[in-house]
């Protein structure tokens, strides 16, 4: 299994891989092409020079169903002009695997899953609009679970989120990597990679940076060069780096 | 949910069903149910071929508009796109009114301002189509841009040849554009139920597609649909039927707008039930509307278009104040 992409128009010479399960996280200053990249794993821009595979297919040739199976895609906020009910946002996860008109009692059991672990139960039944900001994100994150991927590809998934429930989505991506799910994700909050990823891809003006594991890519020089700021790495949980700036 | 759909169609159902057992009844002469169907005469005569056939008309293109409105609606994502915002209804205006102002009319009996009108709709699909596919893929967004552009150029002719026409001839024209519903024969009924049935019931059966593309074109590619091919599909769907009823009503504004607004409130925004609850609602209300325009001045009647406008508008402006009341207040 790999991916490997070699340039789009925002992106020039980056080839990655992701081979094995486990959190990845994509960081970099704006402009860096981190979500023009994840678009582009998710088959959902076609104007990109070299080759993107997906198990040894370039993800174009995928049929798209097949392909949603497989990998699903949180994009980084979802404005709805009509009235669906959170939990009719989490059903349309189930789209892949539905063939009738309406879901069936295993894919209900799969929804009520995915809503449970983020936690998002509890307004079910409200209109999306009428939800804050954080919990649109908890709900479009449950329905991307309950697409049962192999490969989650998540934009900036915390934004939006109050302290406690950052640091629940980051647990909970952590512990579906440890059961064998491979996640990307784009971040501004350097210190929430820092903590929870495997491995850090670091992009910047469309080339890639750095690539490996949190200590070896989250270094003060690198960091000071990419992200023109000066900060301090103090020792964190785990020994992993943590980042203190703006002093 | 389920007992909701069930209620929310057999509810739909039902008032449709009341509607077209009283509208007949209702008019500037008054006919009587028994006499109507012992054969006596001219109760007979008024219920079977003046009223029937129109009513069966007004419902048939009520239900037709409020479903392809439904439909463009979820294509641009939109609440308030009609049939015009994508073109369509210009498109079929200018046919017709091109085979007033030629004379093409005058020859023959032969119906020729219904193919002109329905010619002039599939002509302007075609173009927008055209327009709107950049390389081999078509966006809301492309879609959107290139209707609005041809029904623009369309009005604009549509203008022009209204100018340049006879006293006669402007007649015509804007009795035609005004919308309205006329008795037919059963068999033009028979050949406009064969074109809309199809289209509404295969737009109803693919339901769940419309709610992903009404979210959005990248969240219903990342589950697996074909976007350009499904916004194609919905955009043909809801031109054929906007076309044909066009074609014989002339353009009625509103139904398209009002029964989704209207339903979406209390159902919500599935397509799955929104939209044959909207076929059967709109079927309702034009049916509605048009007994109305039959009697409210009798014996001369309104043009229905004129009557779901006097009802639409009032009734658009109190949903949008009352919607601004629990979202923005």
């Amino acid at each position: 299994m790999g991916i490997r992409l070699g340039g789009a128009e925002i992106l020039s010479g980056v080839s990655l891989d992701f081979e094995s399960a486990g959190l990845t996280a994509i960081v970099g200053p704006n402009g860096a092409g981190k979500s023009t990249l994840l678009s582009i794993l998710a088959g959902l821009r076609d104007g990109y020079t070299g080759e993107c595979q997906y198990n040894g297919r370039e993800v174009s040739a995928w049929k798209r169903r097949a392909f949603a199976r497989e990998v699903s895609f949180v994009p980084q906020s979802l404005q709805l002009e009509f009235p669906f009910t959170a939990e009719q946002v989490v059903f349309m996860g189930r789209t892949p695997f539905c063939d009738g008109l309406f879901e069936s009692p295993e894919d209900a059991i799969e929804v009520e899953r995915a809503m449970r672990i983020t936690d998002t139960l509890a307004f079910r039944h409200r209109d999306f609009g009428t939800l804050s900001g954080g919990e649109r994100q908890r709900v479009v994150l449950a329905g991307a679970l309950a697409q049962q991927p192999r490969t989650l590809l998540l934009d900036e998934p915390a934004t939006f989120l109050d302290l406690k429930h950052q640091v629940e989505i980051y647990r909970l991506l952590r512990d579906l990597c440890r059961e064998g799910l491979r996640a990307l994700v784009v971040t501004h909050d350097i210190n929430l990679a820092a903590a929870f990823a495997d491995r850090v891809v670091m992009l910047s003006g469309g080339r890639l940076i750095a690539d490996g594991s949190v200590r070896s890519t989250l270094t003060r020089e690198r960091i000071a060069a990419v992200f023109g700021l000066n900060v301090e790495l103090h020792e964190g949980r785990e020994s992993r780096p943590w980042i203190v700036y703006g002093g | 949910m389920a007992v909701k759909h069930s209620t929310a169609l057999a509810g739909s159902v039902a008032l449709l069903w009341a509607v077209l057992c009283i509208m007949p009844f209702l008019g500037s002469t008054s006919i009587h149910f028994g006499r109507a169907f012992a054969g006596v005469s001219p109760d007979k005569e008024i219920f079977l071929y003046a009223r029937l056939p129109r009513i069966l008309l007004s419902a048939i293109a009520g239900g037709g508009l409020a479903v392809a409105g439904v439909l463009f609606q979820a294509l641009v994502r939109d609440a308030l796109a009609t049939p015009f915002t994508l073109g369509i209804s210009s498109g079929s205006a200018l046919g017709a009114v091109m085979a007033i102002c030629f004379g093409w009319s005058a020859a023959t009996s032969f119906p020729v301002v219904w193919v002109a009108a329905f010619a002039g709709a599939s002509v302007t699909v075609v173009l927008v189509m055209w327009l709107a596919a950049v390389g081999r893929r078509m966006s809301s967004f492309t879609l959107l841009l290139s209707g609005v552009t041809i029904n623009s150029i369309c009005l604009a002719l549509i203008l022009f040849l209204h100018y340049l026409a006879n006293f006669g001839q402007s007649f015509a024209i804007v009795r035609w554009l005004v919308g309205g519903i006329d008795t037919v024969e059963y068999s033009t009924l028979a050949w406009l139920a064969v074109v809309i049935a199809p289209a509404v019931i295969y737009t109803c059966l693919r339901g769940r597609d419309w709610n992903l593309l009404s979210v959005g074109e990248d969240w219903a590619a990342a589950r697996g649909i074909s976007v350009s091919r499904l916004i194609l599909t919905g955009y043909l769907l809801g031109s054929l039927i906007t076309g044909s009823v066009t074609a014989l009503t002339g353009p009625i504004g509103f139904v398209g707008l009002i029964v989704p607004h209207a339903l979406r409130t209390r159902l919500g925004a599935d397509h799955r039930i929104l939209l044959p609850c909207s076929f059967f609602a709109g079927a309702a209300f034009l049916a509605i509307c048009d007994t109305i325009a039959r009697i409210v001045i009798a014996p001369t009647e309104v043009p229905v278009g004129v009557i779901t406008a006097l009802i639409g508008g009032p009734f658009f402006i109190w949903l949008l104040r009352s919607k601004r009341k629990s979202l923005w207040l």
